[in-house]
């Protein structure tokens, strides 16, 4: 609760700001929208205002700013216009049954979460099995570490066409596939760093001691490596979930996939219509704010679990 | 391996022990010809300024470090052998209890991975909780204890299998002096009562001539003996003692071979 407070005090924040870009975001489409009813605009014609700079149409027609905060389609939706087109898209569906309809963001968030799911355990699975192995071999510290590195320089927007194509071609039907390994691909990166550094934490004394007990590697790891990396791995968890899951979102936007967060994204850029970008993206925020909370809860409970609670 | 094999009663003994580390500024010669025998039951407390070679001189014994010359046995086997026969308890300076075990759990750490049984583990457990007067303390985390009591749950660790030997490297280093006088008379009474040898690295020398049988003093730049005490004092030792002559008498010799291996400085 008591994070609660600074919480609301950023979200107001962000809020008011977004509330004030609305006005200079929309006049055009405000004051064109205008004269087409029949209102005196000055300058007259949009053509005409296309070289006038935005602060001085808003100063020149202050009448017409309000227009700008209820149009139709507009460039910058209000928070108030997200809000209840993210309503209309999700909960107003699910109350009339319609909660799978191609047009529910319920429909779409779990198509993306489904690969964002699968995409998680592959990138966990990959970072965990990559840190142990450079831990415990030179070689594979030596020859992996660097590829990871260079693997996250790669614009992953770039690499997902060709993880698609790829994939089709060796006869992968459907998109889960595909989109798993594009969100496995940033998912394993922050998972390898944190356990390499977790398993890496227990210090020189600690492995002495178990030097004099003569333990053997195994039980080393069971015994002190592993659960010594627990509160690494965690944190890793944590933006690793979150990779994944902007892993399949970008996944579903270059590749002409029509469900799924990031095709909603697409689509609603393609046709022009902006609340559908937005109410997409606010639908992808709390997604990700919800898978990591839940992480968050199964950290506090496993440290507690484990007599180390933080 | 090499083995010394000379003393029948010596549980370690080392002869002309030699060990030079190679580090990026040449090689350092962190101990120089350690001749020194330790028999069963010692009390033996190793005393010096940093570098003298005293911890790595336990390392050597421990086999955790390798001597590149001379001849070390331990219970009159090489020290690697001793290791992997889980021949002594080793306790650092810092009490490095595993954080997601309890104070019971920590000690059946090396329980665990010698293969003891179940009941077995239980029993010791509960014997060694006693011995080091953690009763009633099994089931706490280590952050709920004191330093102190870490440290005691760290001996405890040591004394849980079927080791002889004892080997401490400045296990109340870090503890303030009202605790400490407190432990070393603990240590002193749980040492007669098991009956182990224990060889204890410390900074302080009231502390080493309190506790032992017999004080190797050392000095650094090589790391090597200058001198070896052995105890006059009784075997009943209340904290008292510290105020007898006998007692300030050992103390100024510990001092004058502390001060003779600094002579060059």
């Amino acid at each position: 609760m008591r994070s609660l407070l600074p919480i609301l005090t950023v979200l107001a924040a962000i809020l008011g700001l977004w509330y004030l870009a609305v006005a200079p975001m929309n006049i055009r489409v405000a004051l064109d929208q205008a004269e087409r009813g029949g209102a005196t605009i000055t300058p007259e014609g949009s053509l005409a205002r296309k070289d006038v700079s935005t602060w001085v149409l808003m100063v020149r027609n202050p009448d017409h700013i309000s227009a700008g905060y209820t149009l139709e389609r507009p460039r910058l939706p209000t928070p108030q216009q997200v809000g209840q087109e993210l309503w209309k898209t999700t909960g107003k569906m699910a109350m009339r049954g319609r909660a799978w309809s191609k047009r529910s963001l319920i429909y779409h968030g779990w198509i993306t979460l489904q690969s964002t799911f699968w995409g998680f355990l592959l990138g966990t699975t990959l970072g965990i099995l990559g840190a142990v192995a450079i831990v415990y071999s030179r070689v594979s510290d030596l020859s992996l570490m660097p590829w990871a590195i260079i693997s996250q320089t790669v614009p992953i927007v770039a690499l997902a066409p060709m993880i698609i194509v790829l994939s089709s071609q060796l006869g992968v039907d459907g998109r889960v596939v595909p989109k798993a390994i594009i969100s496995a691909y940033l998912c394993y990166f922050p998972v390898l760093v944190g356990m390499v550094k977790g398993l890496r934490s227990p210090g020189r004394d600690q492995l002495d001691l178990l030097r004099t007990y003569s333990a053997s590697g195994l039980q080393s790891f069971v015994k002190l490596r592993l659960p010594a990396s627990i509160p690494y791995l965690f944190t890793s968890l944590k933006v690793g979930i979150a990779a994944a899951l902007v892993g399949t979102i970008v996944g579903e936007l270059p590749t002409g996939a029509i469900s799924g967060l990031g095709a909603r994204i697409l689509i609603g850029d393609q046709f022009g219509t902006p609340l559908a970008i937005w109410s997409a993206l606010i639908a992808a925020a709390i997604l990700a704010g919800v898978l990591v909370t839940l992480l968050d809860i199964v950290q506090r409970l496993t440290l507690k679990r484990m007599g180390m609670a933080a | 391996m090499t083995s010394g094999g000379t003393a029948g009663g010596a549980v370690i003994s080392a002869s002309d022990l030699n060990l030079v580390f190679q580090t990026n500024d040449g090689s350092v010669q962190a101990l120089k010809d350690v001749t020194l025998s330790v028999d069963k039951g010692d009390f033996v407390s190793f005393i010096g300024p940093s570098g003298c070679g005293k911890t790595t001189f336990l390392r050597c014994v421990a086999a955790l470090e390798q001597p590149t010359g001379g001849a070390l046995s331990v219970n009159g086997m090489s020290a690697d052998e001793a290791r992997r026969n889980r021949a002594y308890g080793y306790v650092f300076q810092a009490a490095g209890l595993y954080p997601w075990r309890t104070i019971s759990k920590n000690i059946k750490l090396p329980l665990e991975i010698m293969g003891y049984s179940k009941s077995d583990q239980d029993a010791r457990v509960k014997k060694v909780l006693q011995l080091v007067d953690l009763e009633g303390f099994g089931e706490k985390y280590p952050w709920q204890l004191s330093g102190g009591m870490q440290q005691r749950a760290s001996i405890a660790r040591a004394l849980a299998f079927d080791a002889d030997l004892l080997l401490m490297d400045e296990p109340f280093g870090a503890l303030d002096e009202i605790v400490r006088d407190h432990l070393n008379e603990q240590l002193l009474a749980l040492w007669k009562r098991t009956e182990k040898t224990i060889c204890f690295v410390t900074h302080s020398i009231p502390e080493a001539v309190y506790l032992s049988t017999k004080i190797v003093v050392m000095s650094p730049r090589p790391g090597r003996i200058t001198d070896v005490i052995d105890s006059p004092l009784p075997a009943e030792r209340p904290l008292e003692i510290r105020d007898t002559p006998e007692f300030l008498e050992i103390a100024h010799r510990v001092r004058e071979g502390l001060r003779a291996g600094h002579s060059y400085d």
